[in-house]
């Protein structure tokens, strides 16, 4: 049984986010770029699924331009048996991402399909539902659970209201949470064997996709404007007396 | 402009969400030509409330296959519906985000998610990077699909003396998926103001070190009536469940007044409340991040300051009666 992982870079969060000039957007040279911890996790929950003996190959994609090369290697050296990069310089709204991945899916067959539930760069949570629907596959998203029986995988999703548990059969969707696991870390061993998986480059133009530029242009990128008090008060007595005649919130 | 609005309720109760989804149709549509999508099974209470909102028209499906509202079937079914609209809206909610980008996809359409901003019907501004960015997006999508962060519109309650007209979908339109079964859900139980409508949410981190001692934000939320939330890190730790989670990846807050006790501030935090109007920060260590955000600082030992604060408030009210 083969899993298909997508992996995103994204800027490392502790690093701030630097604006270009006149709201062009996010300046992304020379950042040091992480997988999208999402993704990892995802990732994470299908090595185990492979060191358990219930799936065979980890294949791990990513659509980008040569840097996420080095993403891919990354997540190679956690474990994966290959990575696939479709290569392109354009901008992609998630739905032409979720066009891509659907391609690679249909080429690759894979019986589960995992994806981190969000990117934490453009907090857009819809690929993994957008794939889904452009495949017509069953999806499990925001999973913090995960059982895999013969064709099928139990899932629990976490909901704002608690959980839900749902029976997928495969092939499926999957969108992972933060609470699925905790990933590993790449060991020296493991990071020297990763340079030699292997990693394939493919153009997106050679996938042979129509894709449309987006509908949408983003014109402008800014910093939120936050004003606060900052004060200091020294006793609980203080805090009440401002909250009732100052702030009036109590 | 015409706007369809799906309908988000639990327990045969809208929620407050869908009220904001509604507050950014009116944005859109000052006209009202607004319709309501209803999926669900025996949903008859449910639409006599409905019924009483000024709306158009209420397009309902009332089947036994969509009674766990899976977001294949529903999704399908929106996805039908959408091409006589100009927009789509639900809350980015965890309902919206499962349903509406997969509706979105079938119609070949982009989404926009999470906007806290409608500029123009076109022009939409929405928080990336944890809210540390915003983006204005202009769209020229034939259906736009919006989520809307429910936080950062009011909700807002039309009711009309008119019922609005219902119409039912076929049977026949209704997909019946063999490749997905709903097993079970564990809702939590409610006792208290939800977080995303409270006027005031207590929240507490990590420094609180143990379920047993997590009882005292409770404590303290309930004498204020307000709503508890918590941090990755403390429901991580098993001090509460996932659903109370405030942040980046749990629930999104705006609430008149915000207390943080014991929370160092991490950003995937801030994410989740920094817009609230007041933020109260209680933290045992001056130079923690989160004091940089606060309206009020105190500077303490939690364990002193939640107890007396509960017999502060005690006091006051005491007065007050």
């Amino acid at each position: 049984m083969r899993v298909l992982v997508s992996i995103k870079p994204v800027l490392d969060p502790s690093m701030k986010p630097r604006l270009k000039p006149e709201g062009a957007g996010i300046d992304l040279n020379q950042a040091k770029r992480i997988i999208n911890p999402f993704d990892e996790i995802a990732l994470e929950e299908a090595l185990r699924l492979k060191e358990s003996g219930k799936a065979t190959e980890v294949v791990i994609v990513s659509v980008g331009n040569l840097q996420a090369q080095e993403t891919l290697r990354h997540g190679l050296a956690l474990g994966a048996d290959r990575a696939l990069l479709i290569q392109t310089e354009r901008y992609c709204s998630s739905l032409m991402i979720a066009k891509i991945l659907k391609a690679m899916v249909l080429r690759e067959l894979p019986a589960l399909m995992f994806l981190g539930k969000q990117a934490i760069d453009t907090d857009n949570n819809q690929v993994g539902q957008m794939l889904a629907g452009l495949l017509n596959w069953p999806q499990g998203t925001f999973i913090s659970r995960l059982e895999l029986q013969t064709n099928e995988i139990m899932v629990t999703r976490e909901l704002d209201e608690g959980l839900e548990t749902l029976k997928l059969r495969l092939p499926a969707v999957v969108t992972v949470d933060l609470r699925l696991n905790t990933p590993r870390y790449a060991s020296l061993p493991n990071i020297v064997k990763a340079k030699q998986k292997p990693l394939t480059v493919i153009t997106l133009e050679s996938l042979d996709l129509s894709l449309a530029e987006p509908n949408y242009k983003i014109v402008n990128t800014s910093l939120p404007i936050s004003s606060r008090k900052k004060i200091k008060v020294n006793s609980v007595q203080e805090l009440i007396e401002k909250l009732k005649k100052e702030a009036k919130v109590l | 402009m015409k706007v369809l609005v799906i309908a988000e309720y639990e327990r045969q109760r809208l929620k407050p969400s869908f009220f904001s989804a509604l507050t950014a149709a009116k944005q859109l549509s000052p006209g009202n030509e607004i319709d309501l999508f209803v999926a669900g099974f025996e949903c008859n209470d449910l639409l006599q409330v409905i019924k009483k909102i000024n709306v158009k028209k209420i397009i309902l499906v009332d089947d036994k296959k969509c009674e766990h509202q899976l977001a294949e079937v529903v999704a399908d079914l929106i996805s039908k519906v959408a091409i006589h609209y100009d927009f789509v809206i639900m809350s980015a909610t965890t309902f919206g985000k499962n349903i509406l980008p997969r509706a979105a996809a079938l119609c070949d359409c982009t989404l926009i998610a999470d906007v806290v901003q409608i500029i123009d019907p076109a022009t939409f501004v929405r928080p990336i990077y944890a809210g540390n960015v915003l983006e204005t997006i202009q769209t020229s999508e034939k259906i736009k699909f919006l989520t809307i962060r429910a936080s950062a519109f009011e909700p807002t309650l039309i009711e009309s003396d008119i019922e609005a007209e219902v119409e039912c979908i076929k049977e026949d339109l209704i997909s019946s998926r063999q490749d997905i079964v709903f097993i079970s859900s564990e809702l939590t139980e409610q006792t208290r103001p939800s977080l995303e409508s409270a006027r005031i949410v207590v929240s507490g981190g990590r420094a609180l070190k143990s379920k047993e001692n997590f009882k005292l934000i409770e404590d303290l939320a309930d004498k204020l009536h307000a709503a508890v939330g918590a941090t990755r890190a403390a429901v991580d730790a098993g001090f509460i469940s996932n659903d109370f989670q405030v942040g980046q990846t749990g629930k999104i807050v705006a609430p008149q007044l915000y207390i943080a006790i014991g929370i160092s501030g991490a950003i995937q935090h801030l994410a989740g409340m920094k817009e609230s109007k007041v933020i109260v920060v209680i933290n045992q260590d001056p130079d923690a991040p989160i004091f940089k955000i606060a309206d009020y600082g105190l500077v303490g030992d939690l364990f002193q300051i939640i107890p007396a604060l509960i017999n502060e408030l005690e006091k006051c009210n005491k007065t007050l009666t």
